[in-house]
Protein backbone atom coordinates (compact mmCIF):
# COMPACT_ATOMS: atom_id res chain seq x y z
CA UNK A 1 0.00 0.00 0.00
CA UNK A 2 1.32 3.35 -0.93
CA UNK A 3 1.69 6.14 1.72
CA UNK A 4 -1.37 7.91 0.25
CA UNK A 5 -3.44 5.38 0.50
CA UNK A 6 -3.02 4.49 4.10
CA UNK A 7 -3.48 7.96 4.56
CA UNK A 8 -7.12 7.95 2.79
CA UNK A 9 -7.93 4.51 4.78
CA UNK A 10 -6.73 6.26 8.01
CA UNK A 11 -8.87 9.59 7.35
CA UNK A 12 -11.90 7.51 6.37
CA UNK A 13 -11.42 5.17 9.50
CA UNK A 14 -11.55 8.81 11.35
CA UNK A 15 -14.43 10.07 9.90
CA UNK A 16 -15.94 6.27 10.57
CA UNK A 17 -15.02 7.13 14.15
CA UNK A 18 -16.74 10.80 14.35
CA UNK A 19 -19.87 9.54 12.48
CA UNK A 20 -20.38 6.96 14.93
CA UNK A 21 -20.34 9.37 17.94
CA UNK A 22 -23.08 11.77 16.09
CA UNK A 23 -24.75 9.06 15.54
CA UNK A 24 -25.05 7.81 19.29
CA UNK A 25 -24.97 11.38 20.72
CA UNK A 26 -28.66 11.70 20.76
CA UNK A 27 -29.26 8.60 22.78
CA UNK A 28 -25.67 9.44 25.27
CA UNK A 29 -27.21 13.10 25.70
CA UNK A 30 -30.75 11.83 26.72
CA UNK A 31 -29.21 9.19 29.31
CA UNK A 32 -26.72 11.33 30.30
CA UNK A 33 -29.48 14.43 31.03
CA UNK A 34 -31.81 12.31 32.49
CA UNK A 35 -30.63 9.34 33.76
CA UNK A 36 -26.67 9.38 34.69
CA UNK A 37 -26.36 12.94 35.25
CA UNK A 38 -28.91 13.82 38.20
CA UNK A 39 -27.48 10.85 40.44
CA UNK A 40 -24.61 13.51 40.47
CA UNK A 41 -26.60 16.18 42.31
CA UNK A 42 -28.00 13.71 44.45
CA UNK A 43 -24.50 13.06 45.81
CA UNK A 44 -24.21 17.11 46.20
CA UNK A 45 -27.55 17.03 47.43
CA UNK A 46 -26.08 14.67 50.35
CA UNK A 47 -23.70 17.60 51.81
CA UNK A 48 -26.57 20.14 51.76
CA UNK A 49 -28.13 21.29 54.93
CA UNK A 50 -32.06 20.26 54.75
CA UNK A 51 -34.77 22.87 54.39
CA UNK A 52 -37.39 23.83 56.54
CA UNK A 53 -40.01 22.62 54.39
CA UNK A 54 -38.18 19.98 51.83
CA UNK A 55 -35.58 20.76 49.34
CA UNK A 56 -32.20 21.73 50.83
CA UNK A 57 -30.61 24.88 51.93
CA UNK A 58 -26.57 26.23 49.81
CA UNK A 59 -24.50 25.40 52.78
CA UNK A 60 -22.33 22.50 53.47
CA UNK A 61 -23.34 20.05 56.14
CA UNK A 62 -22.20 16.14 57.19
CA UNK A 63 -25.59 15.69 59.05
CA UNK A 64 -27.47 13.93 56.09
CA UNK A 65 -24.38 11.65 55.89
CA UNK A 66 -24.50 11.57 59.38
CA UNK A 67 -27.86 10.65 59.95
CA UNK A 68 -27.59 7.27 57.93
CA UNK A 69 -26.43 5.98 60.96
CA UNK A 70 -27.31 7.84 63.79
CA UNK A 71 -29.67 10.12 64.97
CA UNK A 72 -29.24 13.14 67.59
CA UNK A 73 -31.59 13.46 70.50
CA UNK A 74 -33.84 17.02 69.81
CA UNK A 75 -33.84 17.91 73.42
CA UNK A 76 -30.02 17.03 74.99
CA UNK A 77 -27.89 16.64 71.74
CA UNK A 78 -27.14 13.00 73.03
CA UNK A 79 -25.83 10.51 69.58
CA UNK A 80 -27.03 7.75 69.57
CA UNK A 81 -26.96 4.51 66.82
CA UNK A 82 -30.61 5.73 64.05
CA UNK A 83 -32.00 1.58 65.34
CA UNK A 84 -34.74 2.09 63.03
CA UNK A 85 -32.43 2.51 59.92
CA UNK A 86 -30.44 -0.20 61.33
CA UNK A 87 -33.49 -2.12 61.35
CA UNK A 88 -34.65 -1.13 58.03
CA UNK A 89 -30.87 -1.73 56.45
CA UNK A 90 -31.29 -5.23 58.44
CA UNK A 91 -34.85 -5.85 56.24
CA UNK A 92 -33.72 -5.14 53.52
CA UNK A 93 -30.56 -7.30 53.17
CA UNK A 94 -32.28 -10.47 54.83
CA UNK A 95 -35.09 -9.60 52.40
CA UNK A 96 -33.42 -9.51 49.34
CA UNK A 97 -30.98 -12.50 50.40
CA UNK A 98 -33.88 -14.70 51.36
CA UNK A 99 -36.03 -13.43 47.98
CA UNK A 100 -32.45 -14.35 46.04
CA UNK A 101 -31.95 -17.99 47.47
CA UNK A 102 -35.65 -18.78 47.06
CA UNK A 103 -35.61 -17.46 43.26
CA UNK A 104 -32.80 -20.02 42.81
CA UNK A 105 -34.49 -22.68 44.52
CA UNK A 106 -37.08 -22.50 42.41
CA UNK A 107 -35.58 -20.79 39.29
CA UNK A 108 -32.99 -23.55 38.95
CA UNK A 109 -35.14 -26.92 38.58
CA UNK A 110 -37.12 -24.82 36.17
CA UNK A 111 -34.28 -23.27 34.11
CA UNK A 112 -33.06 -27.06 34.02
CA UNK A 113 -36.11 -28.59 32.68
CA UNK A 114 -36.66 -25.82 29.92
CA UNK A 115 -33.20 -26.83 29.18
CA UNK A 116 -33.60 -30.29 28.49
CA UNK A 117 -36.42 -30.04 26.07
CA UNK A 118 -36.67 -30.52 22.75
CA UNK A 119 -35.08 -27.62 21.12
CA UNK A 120 -38.85 -26.43 19.12
CA UNK A 121 -40.17 -26.45 22.68
CA UNK A 122 -37.88 -24.78 24.52
CA UNK A 123 -38.59 -20.87 23.61
CA UNK A 124 -42.76 -22.11 24.23
CA UNK A 125 -41.62 -22.78 27.94
CA UNK A 126 -39.19 -19.73 27.71
CA UNK A 127 -42.32 -17.09 26.51
CA UNK A 128 -44.43 -18.83 29.64
CA UNK A 129 -41.79 -17.97 31.70
CA UNK A 130 -41.49 -13.82 30.00
CA UNK A 131 -45.27 -13.11 29.81
CA UNK A 132 -45.63 -12.42 33.68
CA UNK A 133 -42.83 -10.83 33.18
CA UNK A 134 -44.05 -8.66 30.90
CA UNK A 135 -47.05 -7.92 32.58
CA UNK A 136 -47.15 -4.92 35.34
CA UNK A 137 -45.75 -5.45 38.27
CA UNK A 138 -48.27 -3.35 39.99
CA UNK A 139 -50.57 -5.67 38.77
CA UNK A 140 -48.67 -8.83 39.68
CA UNK A 141 -48.07 -7.56 43.25
CA UNK A 142 -51.67 -6.77 43.51
CA UNK A 143 -52.62 -10.53 42.23
CA UNK A 144 -50.05 -11.62 45.08
CA UNK A 145 -51.91 -9.46 47.88
CA UNK A 146 -55.19 -10.90 46.62
CA UNK A 147 -54.45 -14.30 47.14
CA UNK A 148 -52.53 -14.27 50.38
CA UNK A 149 -55.14 -11.93 52.05
CA UNK A 150 -57.44 -13.06 54.86
CA UNK A 151 -60.42 -13.45 52.47
CA UNK A 152 -57.82 -14.56 49.83
CA UNK A 153 -57.78 -17.80 47.88
CA UNK A 154 -55.38 -19.12 50.52
CA UNK A 155 -56.55 -18.94 53.52
CA UNK A 156 -60.05 -19.95 52.42
CA UNK A 157 -58.60 -22.78 50.74
CA UNK A 158 -56.71 -24.15 53.96
CA UNK A 159 -60.11 -23.02 56.18
CA UNK A 160 -62.47 -25.15 54.19
CA UNK A 161 -59.87 -28.12 54.14
CA UNK A 162 -59.89 -27.48 58.19
CA UNK A 163 -56.39 -27.38 58.84
CA UNK A 164 -56.77 -23.70 60.46
CA UNK A 165 -60.05 -22.65 61.98
CA UNK A 166 -58.88 -18.47 61.53
CA UNK A 167 -57.38 -16.71 58.63
CA UNK A 168 -53.62 -16.68 59.11
CA UNK A 169 -52.61 -13.22 58.70
CA UNK A 170 -50.01 -12.91 56.05
CA UNK A 171 -50.46 -9.29 54.93
CA UNK A 172 -48.13 -6.99 56.20
CA UNK A 173 -45.10 -8.87 57.27
CA UNK A 174 -42.16 -9.88 56.30
CA UNK A 175 -43.17 -13.11 54.68
CA UNK A 176 -45.49 -11.40 52.14
CA UNK A 177 -42.60 -9.18 51.31
CA UNK A 178 -40.30 -11.93 50.19
CA UNK A 179 -42.76 -13.58 48.73
CA UNK A 180 -44.12 -10.86 46.76
CA UNK A 181 -40.01 -10.38 45.43
CA UNK A 182 -39.73 -13.97 45.06
CA UNK A 183 -42.87 -13.58 42.45
CA UNK A 184 -42.01 -10.79 40.82
CA UNK A 185 -38.10 -11.23 40.08
CA UNK A 186 -38.10 -15.19 39.33
CA UNK A 187 -38.12 -14.43 35.36
CA UNK A 188 -35.40 -12.69 36.14
CA UNK A 189 -33.44 -15.44 37.31
CA UNK A 190 -34.63 -17.70 34.95
CA UNK A 191 -33.32 -16.39 32.17
CA UNK A 192 -29.63 -16.03 32.79
CA UNK A 193 -29.90 -19.19 34.43
CA UNK A 194 -31.38 -20.83 31.10
CA UNK A 195 -28.60 -18.99 29.11
CA UNK A 196 -26.10 -21.01 30.75
CA UNK A 197 -28.00 -24.31 31.27
CA UNK A 198 -28.61 -24.16 27.37
CA UNK A 199 -24.74 -24.06 26.64
CA UNK A 200 -24.08 -27.06 28.60
CA UNK A 201 -22.51 -30.09 27.68
CA UNK A 202 -24.15 -33.16 28.05
CA UNK A 203 -21.39 -35.55 27.14
CA UNK A 204 -19.65 -34.16 30.23
CA UNK A 205 -22.54 -35.52 32.24
CA UNK A 206 -22.58 -38.69 30.62
CA UNK A 207 -18.55 -38.81 31.18
CA UNK A 208 -19.76 -38.41 34.89
CA UNK A 209 -22.10 -41.06 35.08
CA UNK A 210 -20.06 -43.24 33.25
CA UNK A 211 -17.56 -42.88 36.24
CA UNK A 212 -20.22 -43.64 38.73
CA UNK A 213 -21.72 -40.80 39.71
CA UNK A 214 -24.41 -40.42 41.61
CA UNK A 215 -27.22 -38.20 40.35
CA UNK A 216 -26.47 -36.17 42.75
CA UNK A 217 -23.11 -35.61 42.23
CA UNK A 218 -23.37 -34.95 38.89
CA UNK A 219 -25.74 -31.99 39.54
CA UNK A 220 -23.11 -30.65 42.72
CA UNK A 221 -19.94 -31.22 40.65
CA UNK A 222 -20.20 -31.02 37.03
CA UNK A 223 -23.69 -28.97 36.42
CA UNK A 224 -23.85 -26.67 39.14
CA UNK A 225 -19.74 -25.71 38.88
CA UNK A 226 -20.13 -25.16 35.14
CA UNK A 227 -23.24 -23.25 35.36
CA UNK A 228 -21.78 -20.85 38.06
CA UNK A 229 -21.37 -17.37 35.67
CA UNK A 230 -25.33 -18.37 34.78
CA UNK A 231 -26.21 -18.84 38.80
CA UNK A 232 -24.05 -15.61 39.61
CA UNK A 233 -25.73 -13.64 37.31
CA UNK A 234 -29.18 -14.61 37.98
CA UNK A 235 -28.35 -13.64 42.03
CA UNK A 236 -27.22 -10.08 41.09
CA UNK A 237 -30.22 -9.96 38.44
CA UNK A 238 -32.42 -10.67 41.48
CA UNK A 239 -30.50 -9.05 44.65
CA UNK A 240 -30.27 -5.47 43.05
CA UNK A 241 -33.80 -4.95 42.65
CA UNK A 242 -34.87 -6.68 45.36
CA UNK A 243 -32.65 -4.34 47.68
CA UNK A 244 -33.86 -1.24 46.31
CA UNK A 245 -37.74 -2.65 46.11
CA UNK A 246 -39.89 -0.08 46.35
CA UNK A 247 -43.84 -1.23 45.03
CA UNK A 248 -43.44 -4.72 46.55
CA UNK A 249 -42.80 -3.52 50.32
CA UNK A 250 -45.27 -0.74 49.82
CA UNK A 251 -47.89 -2.19 49.01
CA UNK A 252 -47.62 -5.92 50.71
CA UNK A 253 -45.64 -4.69 53.46
CA UNK A 254 -48.23 -1.76 54.59
CA UNK A 255 -46.73 1.27 56.69
CA UNK A 256 -44.74 -0.46 58.72
CA UNK A 257 -42.59 -2.99 57.38
CA UNK A 258 -40.64 -0.67 55.39
CA UNK A 259 -37.39 -0.98 53.30
CA UNK A 260 -34.76 1.19 51.96
CA UNK A 261 -35.94 2.04 48.80
CA UNK A 262 -39.43 2.96 50.80
CA UNK A 263 -37.24 5.07 53.77
CA UNK A 264 -35.89 6.96 50.93
CA UNK A 265 -39.42 8.10 49.56
CA UNK A 266 -40.05 9.22 53.17
CA UNK A 267 -37.07 11.65 53.43
CA UNK A 268 -38.49 13.64 50.21
CA UNK A 269 -42.40 12.76 51.22
CA UNK A 270 -43.18 13.64 55.53
CA UNK A 271 -39.45 13.42 56.82
CA UNK A 272 -38.72 16.10 54.25
CA UNK A 273 -35.00 15.61 54.88
CA UNK A 274 -33.44 15.35 51.25
CA UNK A 275 -30.03 15.20 52.98
CA UNK A 276 -30.65 12.19 54.51
CA UNK A 277 -32.77 10.80 51.48
CA UNK A 278 -29.40 11.79 49.18
CA UNK A 279 -26.98 10.47 51.49
CA UNK A 280 -29.01 6.87 51.72
CA UNK A 281 -29.81 6.77 48.31
CA UNK A 282 -26.09 7.10 47.56
CA UNK A 283 -25.23 3.81 49.78
CA UNK A 284 -27.80 2.12 48.13
CA UNK A 285 -26.14 2.73 44.78
CA UNK A 286 -22.53 2.17 46.40
CA UNK A 287 -23.85 -1.16 47.82
CA UNK A 288 -25.18 -2.08 43.80
CA UNK A 289 -21.76 -1.00 42.34
CA UNK A 290 -19.97 -3.85 45.30
CA UNK A 291 -22.41 -6.24 44.04
CA UNK A 292 -22.01 -5.38 40.19
CA UNK A 293 -18.43 -5.30 40.74
CA UNK A 294 -18.63 -8.79 42.53
CA UNK A 295 -20.21 -10.51 39.62
CA UNK A 296 -17.73 -9.01 37.07
CA UNK A 297 -14.44 -10.20 39.03
CA UNK A 298 -16.21 -13.81 39.98
CA UNK A 299 -18.06 -14.40 35.78
CA UNK A 300 -14.31 -13.70 34.41
CA UNK A 301 -12.49 -15.94 36.49
CA UNK A 302 -15.28 -18.79 36.48
CA UNK A 303 -15.59 -17.99 32.41
CA UNK A 304 -11.97 -18.97 32.77
CA UNK A 305 -12.27 -21.93 34.22
CA UNK A 306 -15.18 -23.62 32.42
CA UNK A 307 -12.90 -23.78 29.58
CA UNK A 308 -10.28 -24.97 31.18
CA UNK B 1 -29.56 -40.69 22.60
CA UNK B 2 -32.26 -43.16 23.40
CA UNK B 3 -31.47 -45.06 26.58
CA UNK B 4 -34.02 -45.98 29.35
CA UNK B 5 -31.51 -44.46 31.98
CA UNK B 6 -31.94 -40.51 30.88
CA UNK B 7 -28.74 -38.38 31.60
CA UNK B 8 -30.66 -35.31 31.63
CA UNK B 9 -33.22 -36.35 33.94
CA UNK B 10 -32.63 -35.00 37.59
CA UNK B 11 -35.28 -36.16 40.52
CA UNK B 12 -37.98 -33.91 41.18
CA UNK B 13 -36.96 -31.18 38.96
CA UNK B 14 -39.95 -31.25 37.02
CA UNK B 15 -42.35 -31.45 39.21
CA UNK B 16 -40.69 -27.89 41.19
CA UNK B 17 -41.09 -26.84 37.44
CA UNK B 18 -44.48 -27.36 36.74
CA UNK B 19 -45.01 -26.06 40.29
CA UNK B 20 -43.46 -22.79 39.80
CA UNK B 21 -45.40 -22.24 36.16
CA UNK B 22 -48.49 -23.09 38.25
CA UNK B 23 -47.68 -20.67 41.25
CA UNK B 24 -46.69 -18.28 38.40
CA UNK B 25 -50.25 -18.20 36.72
CA UNK B 26 -52.06 -18.81 39.84
CA UNK B 27 -52.30 -15.23 41.25
CA UNK B 28 -52.63 -13.98 37.59
CA UNK B 29 -55.45 -16.60 36.75
CA UNK B 30 -57.57 -15.61 40.05
CA UNK B 31 -57.08 -11.81 39.40
CA UNK B 32 -58.81 -12.10 35.90
CA UNK B 33 -61.19 -14.64 36.86
CA UNK B 34 -62.44 -12.34 39.45
CA UNK B 35 -62.76 -9.51 37.24
CA UNK B 36 -65.55 -11.31 36.23
CA UNK B 37 -67.47 -11.18 39.48
CA UNK B 38 -71.02 -9.69 39.77
CA UNK B 39 -70.73 -9.14 43.46
CA UNK B 40 -68.56 -6.28 45.30
CA UNK B 41 -66.22 -9.12 46.68
CA UNK B 42 -62.58 -9.90 45.28
CA UNK B 43 -62.75 -12.57 47.28
CA UNK B 44 -66.62 -14.78 46.75
CA UNK B 45 -67.93 -15.66 43.73
CA UNK B 46 -71.51 -14.60 42.95
CA UNK B 47 -71.81 -15.47 39.12
CA UNK B 48 -70.28 -13.51 35.63
CA UNK B 49 -70.73 -10.05 34.95
CA UNK B 50 -69.24 -7.58 33.18
CA UNK B 51 -70.36 -4.86 35.66
CA UNK B 52 -66.78 -4.05 36.64
CA UNK B 53 -65.84 -3.49 33.19
CA UNK B 54 -68.55 -1.14 32.48
CA UNK B 55 -67.51 0.29 35.94
CA UNK B 56 -64.02 0.67 34.71
CA UNK B 57 -64.69 2.52 31.38
CA UNK B 58 -66.80 4.96 32.73
CA UNK B 59 -64.94 6.00 35.48
CA UNK B 60 -63.33 9.22 34.76
CA UNK B 61 -59.78 8.91 36.53
CA UNK B 62 -59.36 5.47 35.00
CA UNK B 63 -59.70 6.51 31.46
CA UNK B 64 -58.15 10.23 31.88
CA UNK B 65 -54.89 8.17 33.66
CA UNK B 66 -55.12 5.26 30.59
CA UNK B 67 -54.93 8.11 28.13
CA UNK B 68 -52.35 9.95 29.58
CA UNK B 69 -50.62 6.42 30.41
CA UNK B 70 -50.49 5.62 26.06
CA UNK B 71 -49.47 9.13 25.17
CA UNK B 72 -46.27 9.46 27.13
CA UNK B 73 -45.80 5.82 26.56
CA UNK B 74 -46.23 6.51 22.63
CA UNK B 75 -43.97 9.73 22.68
CA UNK B 76 -41.20 8.05 25.00
CA UNK B 77 -41.27 4.85 22.83
CA UNK B 78 -40.53 6.66 19.39
CA UNK B 79 -37.88 9.01 21.29
CA UNK B 80 -36.58 6.13 22.33
CA UNK B 81 -36.44 3.93 19.72
CA UNK B 82 -34.65 6.60 17.14
CA UNK B 83 -31.67 7.04 19.77
CA UNK B 84 -31.46 3.62 19.97
CA UNK B 85 -31.77 2.47 16.51
CA UNK B 86 -28.89 5.42 15.69
CA UNK B 87 -26.88 4.27 18.62
CA UNK B 88 -27.11 0.77 17.64
CA UNK B 89 -25.63 1.40 14.64
CA UNK B 90 -23.25 3.28 16.04
CA UNK B 91 -21.83 0.60 18.10
CA UNK B 92 -22.29 -2.38 16.28
CA UNK B 93 -20.16 -3.98 13.09
CA UNK B 94 -17.18 -1.99 13.89
CA UNK B 95 -13.56 -2.91 14.83
CA UNK B 96 -13.30 -1.58 18.57
CA UNK B 97 -12.91 1.73 18.49
CA UNK B 98 -11.88 4.16 21.70
CA UNK B 99 -15.87 5.22 23.49
CA UNK B 100 -17.08 1.99 22.37
CA UNK B 101 -17.01 0.72 26.10
CA UNK B 102 -17.88 3.81 27.25
CA UNK B 103 -21.05 4.15 25.13
CA UNK B 104 -22.03 0.52 26.05
CA UNK B 105 -21.81 1.48 29.40
CA UNK B 106 -23.87 4.78 29.38
CA UNK B 107 -26.62 3.03 26.99
CA UNK B 108 -27.07 -0.35 29.81
CA UNK B 109 -26.65 2.53 33.00
CA UNK B 110 -30.26 2.96 33.35
CA UNK B 111 -30.98 -0.94 33.63
CA UNK B 112 -27.69 -0.77 36.69
CA UNK B 113 -28.78 2.35 38.77
CA UNK B 114 -31.99 1.29 41.22
CA UNK B 115 -34.78 2.94 40.15
CA UNK B 116 -35.67 4.47 43.27
CA UNK B 117 -32.76 5.82 43.29
CA UNK B 118 -32.96 7.22 39.32
CA UNK B 119 -36.29 8.56 40.70
CA UNK B 120 -35.21 10.44 43.84
CA UNK B 121 -32.76 12.13 41.06
CA UNK B 122 -35.11 13.34 38.87
CA UNK B 123 -37.21 14.79 41.24
CA UNK B 124 -34.55 16.91 42.78
CA UNK B 125 -33.92 17.88 39.11
CA UNK B 126 -37.05 18.73 37.40
CA UNK B 127 -38.10 20.47 40.54
CA UNK B 128 -35.52 23.14 40.14
CA UNK B 129 -35.90 23.42 36.66
CA UNK B 130 -39.85 23.46 37.56
CA UNK B 131 -39.43 26.49 39.05
CA UNK B 132 -36.83 28.31 36.96
CA UNK B 133 -39.25 27.21 33.55
CA UNK B 134 -42.52 27.73 35.57
CA UNK B 135 -43.37 24.23 32.52
CA UNK B 136 -44.96 21.92 35.07
CA UNK B 137 -46.44 19.40 31.70
CA UNK B 138 -46.20 16.09 30.75
CA UNK B 139 -42.68 16.61 29.27
CA UNK B 140 -40.59 15.64 32.31
CA UNK B 141 -42.10 12.31 32.34
CA UNK B 142 -41.98 11.73 28.76
CA UNK B 143 -37.93 13.28 28.86
CA UNK B 144 -37.97 10.34 32.32
CA UNK B 145 -39.21 7.71 30.22
CA UNK B 146 -37.16 8.02 26.86
CA UNK B 147 -34.38 7.58 29.18
CA UNK B 148 -34.83 4.21 30.53
CA UNK B 149 -36.56 2.96 27.54
CA UNK B 150 -33.20 3.36 25.48
CA UNK B 151 -31.41 0.14 27.17
CA UNK B 152 -34.75 -1.66 26.30
CA UNK B 153 -35.57 -0.25 22.53
CA UNK B 154 -31.56 -0.75 21.94
CA UNK B 155 -31.11 -4.27 22.77
CA UNK B 156 -33.54 -6.19 20.00
CA UNK B 157 -32.09 -3.64 17.37
CA UNK B 158 -28.59 -4.85 17.97
CA UNK B 159 -29.35 -7.91 18.04
CA UNK B 160 -30.63 -7.47 14.73
CA UNK B 161 -27.95 -5.73 13.20
CA UNK B 162 -25.56 -8.17 14.68
CA UNK B 163 -27.02 -10.98 12.63
CA UNK B 164 -27.80 -9.00 9.54
CA UNK B 165 -25.36 -9.73 6.64
CA UNK B 166 -23.07 -7.24 5.34
CA UNK B 167 -23.09 -8.23 1.63
CA UNK B 168 -25.74 -6.63 0.76
CA UNK B 169 -24.66 -3.28 1.85
CA UNK B 170 -21.52 -3.62 0.31
CA UNK B 171 -23.04 -4.38 -2.67
CA UNK B 172 -25.34 -1.64 -2.42
CA UNK B 173 -22.00 0.46 -2.33
CA UNK B 174 -20.67 -0.96 -4.98
CA UNK B 175 -23.51 -0.18 -7.37
CA UNK B 176 -22.63 3.49 -6.47
CA UNK B 177 -25.47 4.30 -3.98
CA UNK B 178 -24.75 7.04 -1.69
CA UNK B 179 -24.01 6.17 2.33
CA UNK B 180 -27.77 7.74 2.50
CA UNK B 181 -29.08 5.41 0.08
CA UNK B 182 -27.70 2.22 1.30
CA UNK B 183 -28.79 3.00 4.65
CA UNK B 184 -32.35 4.23 3.04
CA UNK B 185 -33.44 1.35 0.87
CA UNK B 186 -31.13 -1.85 1.94
CA UNK B 187 -30.44 -1.58 5.48
CA UNK B 188 -33.41 0.24 7.00
CA UNK B 189 -35.65 -2.43 5.50
CA UNK B 190 -33.54 -5.26 6.86
CA UNK B 191 -33.58 -3.66 10.24
CA UNK B 192 -37.18 -2.92 10.23
CA UNK B 193 -38.14 -6.17 12.39
CA UNK B 194 -35.79 -5.00 15.33
CA UNK B 195 -37.00 -2.02 15.41
CA UNK B 196 -40.07 -2.22 15.52
CA UNK B 197 -39.67 -5.26 18.41
CA UNK B 198 -37.37 -2.30 20.09
CA UNK B 199 -40.27 -0.02 19.82
CA UNK B 200 -42.95 -2.41 21.20
CA UNK B 201 -40.36 -3.36 23.78
CA UNK B 202 -39.78 0.14 24.92
CA UNK B 203 -44.04 1.02 24.83
CA UNK B 204 -44.60 -1.66 27.40
CA UNK B 205 -41.55 -0.69 29.65
CA UNK B 206 -42.93 2.83 29.51
CA UNK B 207 -46.68 1.76 30.10
CA UNK B 208 -45.48 -0.54 33.10
CA UNK B 209 -43.22 2.25 35.15
CA UNK B 210 -44.45 3.08 38.42
CA UNK B 211 -41.74 4.41 40.17
CA UNK B 212 -39.94 6.96 38.16
CA UNK B 213 -43.54 8.48 37.02
CA UNK B 214 -45.07 8.38 40.90
CA UNK B 215 -41.75 11.06 41.68
CA UNK B 216 -41.63 12.92 38.48
CA UNK B 217 -45.62 13.55 37.93
CA UNK B 218 -46.61 17.00 38.80
CA UNK B 219 -50.52 16.91 40.72
CA UNK B 220 -53.17 15.75 38.61
CA UNK B 221 -51.07 13.49 36.54
CA UNK B 222 -51.36 10.56 37.30
CA UNK B 223 -50.45 7.40 34.97
CA UNK B 224 -52.34 4.08 35.42
CA UNK B 225 -50.04 2.24 37.16
CA UNK B 226 -49.50 5.37 39.28
CA UNK B 227 -53.40 5.41 39.98
CA UNK B 228 -54.11 1.85 40.61
CA UNK B 229 -51.07 2.24 43.53
CA UNK B 230 -52.95 4.72 44.82
CA UNK B 231 -56.30 3.41 44.96
CA UNK B 232 -54.36 -0.38 46.79
CA UNK B 233 -53.93 1.46 49.86
CA UNK B 234 -58.23 1.95 50.14
CA UNK B 235 -60.84 -0.71 49.80
CA UNK B 236 -60.11 -2.82 46.31
CA UNK B 237 -63.29 -3.41 44.47
CA UNK B 238 -62.97 -5.71 41.56
CA UNK B 239 -63.37 -2.35 39.41
CA UNK B 240 -59.30 -2.87 40.21
CA UNK B 241 -59.34 -6.43 38.63
CA UNK B 242 -61.20 -5.63 35.48
CA UNK B 243 -58.49 -2.70 35.16
CA UNK B 244 -55.73 -4.84 35.85
CA UNK B 245 -56.84 -7.57 33.44
CA UNK B 246 -57.55 -4.98 30.22
CA UNK B 247 -54.03 -3.83 31.08
CA UNK B 248 -52.86 -7.29 30.95
CA UNK B 249 -54.33 -8.01 27.83
CA UNK B 250 -52.98 -5.24 26.02
CA UNK B 251 -48.96 -5.92 27.54
CA UNK B 252 -49.90 -9.54 26.26
CA UNK B 253 -50.87 -8.68 22.66
CA UNK B 254 -47.73 -6.90 22.11
CA UNK B 255 -45.86 -8.88 24.04
CA UNK B 256 -46.85 -11.77 21.56
CA UNK B 257 -46.35 -9.41 18.73
CA UNK B 258 -42.39 -8.29 19.79
CA UNK B 259 -41.76 -12.16 20.56
CA UNK B 260 -42.53 -13.25 16.74
CA UNK B 261 -41.15 -10.23 15.40
CA UNK B 262 -37.81 -10.73 17.55
CA UNK B 263 -37.68 -14.36 16.31
CA UNK B 264 -37.33 -14.48 12.50
CA UNK B 265 -33.95 -13.19 12.15
CA UNK B 266 -33.37 -16.97 14.86
CA UNK B 267 -35.21 -18.65 12.67
CA UNK B 268 -33.25 -17.64 9.63
CA UNK B 269 -29.94 -18.63 11.08
CA UNK B 270 -30.88 -22.29 11.63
Amino acid sequence: MTDSAQDVGEQRQKKDVRDRWLLSAPALVLILAAGVGPLLIVVFYSFLAPGSYGDVKLEFSSEGWFNVLFTRDIFDETVSLADAHFLIFWRSVKLAFATTVLCLIFGFPTAYFIATRAPHNRSLWLFLITIPFWTNMLIRTFAIQEVIRSEGIVNSFLMSIGLISSPIQMMFTDFAIMLGMTYVYLPLMVLPLYASLEKLDFRLIEAGYDLYASRFGVLWRIVIPLVKPGIIAGSILVFVPALSAYVVPRVLGGGKNLMLGNLIELQFGQGRNWPLGAALSVTLVIIVLFAMLYYVRNASKSGGSAHG
Amino acid sequence: MAKSFSIKRQPGFATIAMLCFFLLYLPIATLVVYSFNSGTSIATWEGFSLRWFESAWNNQQVMEASWRSLRIAAVAAVIATACATLAAIATTRTAPYRGLTFKYSIINMPLLVPEIVTAVALLILFSRIKVWTGYSGLGYLIVAHAAFCIPFAYMPIRARLESMDLSLERAASDLYASSFQTFRYVTLPLLWPGILAGLMLAFVISLDDVVITEFVKSGGQDTLPTYMLGQLRRVVTPEMNAISTAFLVLSLAIVTVFFFLSRNPNKNNE
